[in-house]
């Protein structure tokens, strides 16, 4: 179980005034379950993931996975005990393989892991598995290793920020079936960052951030429908009158 | 007649692990020790001054020369003159290459003029790499100079690599490049500690339809201090690209300087020159994966310099 008590997290840049992009998380997330933090955009999911994962250190509050606390412990301390963040944007690699980078994460050499790993988001291995992290990838592609890259290692805690960016139809269905087997196969706790109603759909729990607070927390029995036709977000008069007219 | 020291540097700069098949010469300390010629390959110590030829007869196809030169003792001062005849539609390998071993206080120092004529339709990789090792507070210094004539329809391919050890070398490097002929430069460098490296690099795009490709990926660390200066004249129709990468760490300091012109209307060159630290972001990425912050470095910088 990771728990997160009473997490703020406040920046200061030099020409603005202090900007609480997280204030007072509290949050049990448990074992074999899988959750979906949603919300809009700006509303602090990824930074949360981030302070889960130590890419930033919460201003206040502490982190604990299993009962440890864990606040102080560096990024690959964290990772070696289980935490694993693909991230929203990965970075590129000048010089580095699919394959090598795939074997950094799995900690062993070249495998036919990997090639399953690969075969998993869509991606045909020996197309790619010599191919270089650089820009010659495309921003789907990219998605799809970094999603590899988290298949290719043993997680207590794995967290995958908006995986469906930019990935296509086809795979999309790949993507949920490979969820759907994590949730199922391992002990890992599932944490996806999400906007689509399919992902939503894997969700045992659902948990809405917004302007840096949680809003709500809930099954998706409860929360999905709410979200779905959400009243704070309808068209307003003039908007629709617009539409209309461009229609 | 080789010891482990010569081995180990032999390994180092051109991938020797034992006597290579096909022509070679091996330098040791001002003096040849081996050689080997071909039918198709023949090497002749020069008559006026330090150096060998080496003539690579016409048509002659998928043979190699090795040319290591390994400098063992201190406080020497090396100077070599080699000229390479390419012959006409032949494809060849040449693999130089300087390690210096230097445990003692004195300089050594290794200058090599090397001159290439790549003919008529003639394909040529040359690989050098530099190395050197010794812990002493002998300089280790290697000044290579690079002249290429490339002909029509020929292609020149240039690999330097000076990863380890050198603490102060200034290369120099001027290639003509003939009608239809294409010539590609790759450079990798990484200094660390007071290291100083140079590299000059003029490129005259002489024939109509040349075309040159200059890559260079350097990485500086500590106070060492790096200048590139690659120029790519265009006097004919013709295509140059130039790209300049570097990752600067510590107190280094990088300098590059590209420099492009163009002498006829129909002369596309371009230039790109970056430098810039590790991305902050990349090595976040590994360490999230399990490596520490300095396994990440290491494991951006081995690919950067691939
Ligand atoms: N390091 C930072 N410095 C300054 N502002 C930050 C930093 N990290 C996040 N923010 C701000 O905090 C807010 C939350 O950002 P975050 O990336 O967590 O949002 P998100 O919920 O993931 O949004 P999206 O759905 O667009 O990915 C944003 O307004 C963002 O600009
Ligand atoms: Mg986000």
């Amino acid at each position: 179980m990771l728990e997160l008590r009473n997490i703020s997290f406040t920046v200061q840049t030099e020409e603005s005034e202090p900007f609480d992009v997280l204030s007072n998380i509290n949050l049990k997330l448990e074992d074999n379950l899988s959750y979906v933090f949603t919300g809009p955009n700006g509303g602090g999911k990824s930074s949360l993931a981030k302070i889960i994962m130590g890419i930033y250190q919460p201003t206040s509050g502490s982190i604990f996975l299993e009962g440890e606390d864990i606040t102080n412990l560096n990024i690959t301390e964290r990772a070696k005990r289980g935490i694993g963040y693909a991230f929203q944007q990965p970075p590129r690699f000048k010089g580095i393989t699919v394959s090598e980078l795939l074997s950094i994460s799995s900690g062993s050499s070249y495998s036919m892991k990997e090639c399953s790993n690969l075969y998993k988001v869509g991606l045909c291995p020996q197309d790619y598995l010599k191919r270089e992290m650089n820009s010659s990838l495309s921003g789907g592609e990219m998605k799809r290793i970094e999603i590899a890259t988290l298949l290719a290692r043993k997680l207590k805690f794995a967290i995958f920020d908006e995986p469906e960016a930019g990935i296509d139809l086809w795979s999309f269905g790949k993507l949920t079936e490979t969820f759907e087997n994590i949730k199922e196969k391992h002990d890992t706790t599932l944490v996806i960052i999400s906007h689509q109603e399919r992902i939503l759909n894997l969700a045992d729990e659902i948990i809405l951030i917004a302007d840096g607070k949680i809003q709500r927390t809930g099954p998706k029995s409860e929360l999905l429908p709410s979200l779905l036709n959400n009243p704070d977000c309808s068209c307003n008069y003039n908007c629709q009158e617009r539409s209309e007219n461009h229609a | 007649m080789l010891n482990n020291i010569d081995k180990e540097i032999l390994n180092r700069v051109a991938d020797m692990t034992h006597i290579p098949e096909g022509a070679y010469n091996i330098r040791k300390n001002g003096a040849g020790i081996m050689r080997n010629t071909t039918p198709n390959i023949d090497i002749r110590t020069k008559e006026d001054k330090p150096g060998i030829d080496i003539i690579v007869k016409p048509f002659t196809k998928g043979e190699t020369v090795h040319i290591p030169v390994l400098l063992t003792n201190q406080g020497l001062e090396d100077l070599v003159y080699n000229t390479f005849e390419i012959g006409e539609g032949s494809d060849v390998l040449v693999v130089a290459g300087c390690g210096i071993h230097n445990p003692g206080e004195e300089t050594s120092q290794h200058d090599g003029i090397h001159t290439f004529f790549v003919r008529k339709n003639a394909r040529m990789k040359y690989v050098e790499k530099h190395y050197a090792s010794g812990s002493g507070k002998g300089k280790k210094i290697l000044n290579p100079k690079t002249i290429i004539e490339i002909e029509e329809g020929g292609y020149a391919e240039i690999e330097t690599v000076q990863i380890k050890g050198v603490d102060y070398s200034k290369r120099d490097t001027e290639v003509r490049v003939g009608k239809n002929a294409h010539l590609l430069i790759t450079e990798r460098l990484m200094t660390d500690g007071d290291q100083y490296a140079e590299s000059i690099v003029i490129v005259d795009l002489v024939g109509v339809d040349s075309s040159v490709q200059i890559i260079s990926r350097s990485v500086a660390k500590d106070h060492s201090e790096q200048i590139f200066y690659p120029r790519v004249n265009g006097h004919e129709r013709c295509k140059g690209h130039v790209q300049c990468d570097a990752i600067i760490m510590n107190n280094a300091r990088v300098r590059a300087i590209p420099e492009i012109a163009a002498y006829n209307a129909d002369a596309e060159l371009v230039h790109e020159a970056a430098i810039g630290k590790i991305a902050g972001e990349a090595l976040i990425k590994l360490m999230t994966l399990g490596l520490s912050q300095e396994e990440s470095e290491e494991a951006i910088l081995k690919g950067f310099l691939r």
